[in-house]
């Protein structure tokens, strides 16, 4: 689980273009959106499409997204469960 | 100032390749958003497009050297051709100015390499190949500006008019459906599975479309509508997402009353944006609402022609003018339900009305917000 | 009451100037856009989220607003009256190939929001505007080249109809090969002096 989160964050990293950010940078509990990273709506769905492509698992509604994609862990668990 | 008349128009969509055929098919509320196999990639999807077999048995014999043009650029040319041979203007003269309004162009020239290379594919060589054809050599002012291209475009043309600096403009605006456009809006989760519902509670996003239309204007030529007003303005908010507040949108037709020296209880009518995704219609809303434009009637003809983009300003102005000629205010197509979000009073069925004045909208990417206002004398 | 053109930036062959004088730049490390970035001391993250035409607008932008001549006065015009109005040749051709690239593959069929979102020209003016807080006349343009003549008129004519009280005006453009960007700052003026007038215009755009 623990490498699971840090392949993520590097993902997570590159995907978004996250300059200056290093992987030791992000907590697992820390909240992605709003004050955490600071990432947008934009980087919400490239989030969406980052799950899609590096992990097989596609996420119709965008509302489900709110949920799984508050933090790091709970993406792990997500990715977890899906591929579980 | 010099005052700048509408004389004559022109829309090719799925409807037909006329304004008086499209104009037609919406009195009958009949829709061109079908469902269309697209490709391997999404297979089915609704999507307004043009008869392209139609197309070209009606208009190929009008254009000279049909075939050396895209399709896009085919669309735009008929459309300026049908406009223009309703009005005694000299499109070769240099008192005339074409404005092009669109987004993505020939974009399909990308597809490949040696596309890639040549300057077919850029939007500045689209616009020249059409003054080409017209003998026009003014160099044509390209508008790209996401979905308010059109109406910007018109406001543009307006602006080049109203101080001297040319007495005729012929505005195009067009966009083809394209795998790059559909790819784009799929991957912001802001297409329909199903033809879209603009401002229905039950809305989940815009249908694409295609379409070409044309206004002419002119100073010098007069006629029963004028332009009276029109701005653009930004949201300085986010490069996607609309403003919660509808900022940019406000200020774009507070900007336009002023022009036109109108208040709010002067519009008789409101030609909205209206996309269907949720967040635009609920700013639009919002923005109708700061002006008190809640009980003004409303719609969006969305729900018939798809959003097409860089055509979608001018052939809804067109359609406006229709409406104002014709005293008839055209149901909002997939408005079923009650809207429960900010107040607006959206067509629900045709309305016979006298209709004087005007307010078109439009908003896009790049917190893009533009408005004009027409009037009929 | 008149234009006049408070301070002007150009970007171009990998050197940068400010009001004609060059900025002393080291870029060995880094690619030129980003050095300049460094140089202004900037702290934007969202630079680094867009693709090469708007970093070169905005980069541009910051070079111009923030240089103190135009700094001094900003805060003097309403949000709302401060326009923001450039042209370009060749659109968005290099994201769009990249945003075609990934989509021809039915196998690797990803295409990416944050990739498409900069498929649009004008996007670079929201950049601008969401950074300065610029909410008045917008509007972007596309000329084979830069047509400095509908520049100047078109933002003269905002001017005159009382729509803008001062504006970013200018040209910019990007390609796989190089880049070019010349941005001015306009305010309206008593004075005869500096006038935004295309005979002006082309002196300093060399």
């Amino acid at each position: 689980m623990e490498e699971l989160k840090n392949k993520l964050k590097a993902q997570i990293i590159e995907a978004l273009n996250l300059e200056d950010v290093e992987v030791e940078d992000i907590s697992n509990s820390d909240a992605l959106f709003g004050d955490g990273l600071g990432l947008d709506s934009i980087d919400a769905l490239e989030l969406i499409v980052l799950l899609e492509r590096e992990y097989g698992i596609k996420m119709d509604d965008a509302a489900e997204g709110k949920t799984i994609l508050q933090s790091v862990n709970s993406m792990a668990e997500y990715i977890q469960l899906k591929k579980a | 100032m010099r005052k700048v008349y509408i004389q004559s128009d022109n829309i090719v969509s799925s409807l037909g390749i006329t304004s008086e055929e499209n104009f037609n098919a919406l009195v009958d509320n009949s829709t061109g958003v079908k469902m269309n196999y697209t490709g391997n990639i999404y297979k089915e999807l609704p999507l307004s497009l043009i008869d392209k077999e139609a197309f070209i048995k009606k208009s190929e014999s009008s254009i000279r050297n049909f075939q050396s043009y895209t399709f896009f650029e085919q669309i735009m040319i008929w459309s300026a051709v049908d406009a223009l041979s309703k009005v005694n203007i000299d499109a070769s003269s240099d008192r005339t100015i074409f404005v092009i309004s669109t987004t993505k162009g020939n974009i399909d020239n990308l597809k490949t390499k040696e596309g890639r290379q040549s300057d077919n594919y850029k939007l500045w060589y689209s616009a020249k190949r059409v003054c080409d054809y017209f003998s026009n050599n003014n160099e044509a002012v390209v508008v790209s500006n996401a979905c308010v291209s059109g109406v910007m475009a018109v406001n543009t043309a307006a602006q080049l008019l109203q101080t001297g600096a040319f007495d005729h403009a012929v505005v195009i605006g067009a966009d083809v459906v394209s795998d790059f456009v559909i790819a784009g809006f799929m991957s912001f989760m802001a297409l329909s599975p199903k033809p879209c519902k603009p401002f229905d509670d039950n809305r989940d996003g815009l249908s694409l479309g295609e379409a070409a239309g044309c206004l002419v204007l002119s100073t010098e030529e007069h006629s029963d509508i004028a332009i009276i007003g029109g701005a653009n303005a930004n949201d300085a908010n986010h490069i996607s997402g609309p403003s919660r507040t509808a900022e940019g949108l406000y200020l774009a037709i507070e900007s336009s009353m002023k022009e036109a020296r109108i208040t709010a209880s002067d519009i008789d009518y409101v030609s909205a944006h209206g996309t269907a995704t949720m967040y635009n219609d609920e700013m639009e809303s919002i923005a109708l609402n700061r002006h008190g434009l809640q009980q003004t009637p409303v719609n969006s003809f969305k729900g018939y022609w798809g959003h097409t983009l860089g055509a979608s300003g001018i052939i809804e102005i067109v359609a406006s003018i229709k409406s104002m000629e014709n005293k008839l205010l055209i149901k909002s197509l997939g408005f079923d339900e009650k809207n429960n979000g900010e107040q607006i009073n959206v067509i629900s069925k045709n309305i016979t009305k006298e209709v004087n004045i005007v307010l078109k909208t439009a908003a896009g990417f790049g917190g893009a917000n533009s408005s004009i206002i027409l009037k009929k004398y | 009451m008149g234009v006049e053109v408070v301070s002007y930036i150009r970007i171009k062959d990998h050197k940068a100037w400010i009001n004609g004088e060059a900025l002393n730049l080291d870029f060995s490390a880094m690619s030129f856009l980003k050095a300049i970035y460094k140089d202004l001391g900037l702290k934007y993250p969202k630079f680094y989220k867009m693709d090469e035409l708007s970093k070169l607008g905005f980069i541009a932008s910051e070079m111009l607003l923030q240089n103190n001549n135009v700094k001094s006065i900003i805060n003097d015009f309403k949000q709302d009256k401060i326009g923001v109005i450039l042209q370009n040749s060749d659109s968005t051709i290099d994201v769009d190939s990249n945003f075609y690239d990934s989509i021809l593959d039915e196998q690797k069929h990803f295409p990416s929001p944050a990739l498409f979102v900069y498929t649009l020209p004008n996007i670079v003016l929201g950049e601008i505007s969401i950074r300065n807080k610029f909410k008045g006349e917008n509007a972007l343009f596309v000329f084979q080249k830069y047509n400095m003549t509908f520049g100047v008129d078109y933002i003269n004519s905002l001017f005159e109809n009382n729509k803008i009280e001062a504006c970013v005006g200018g040209w910019f453009n990007a390609n796989s090969e190089n880049y070019d960007a010349f941005l001015y700052f306009a305010k309206g003026t008593n004075k005869q002096e500096n006038a935004h007038t295309v005979d002006n215009i082309s002196k300093i755009y060399k």
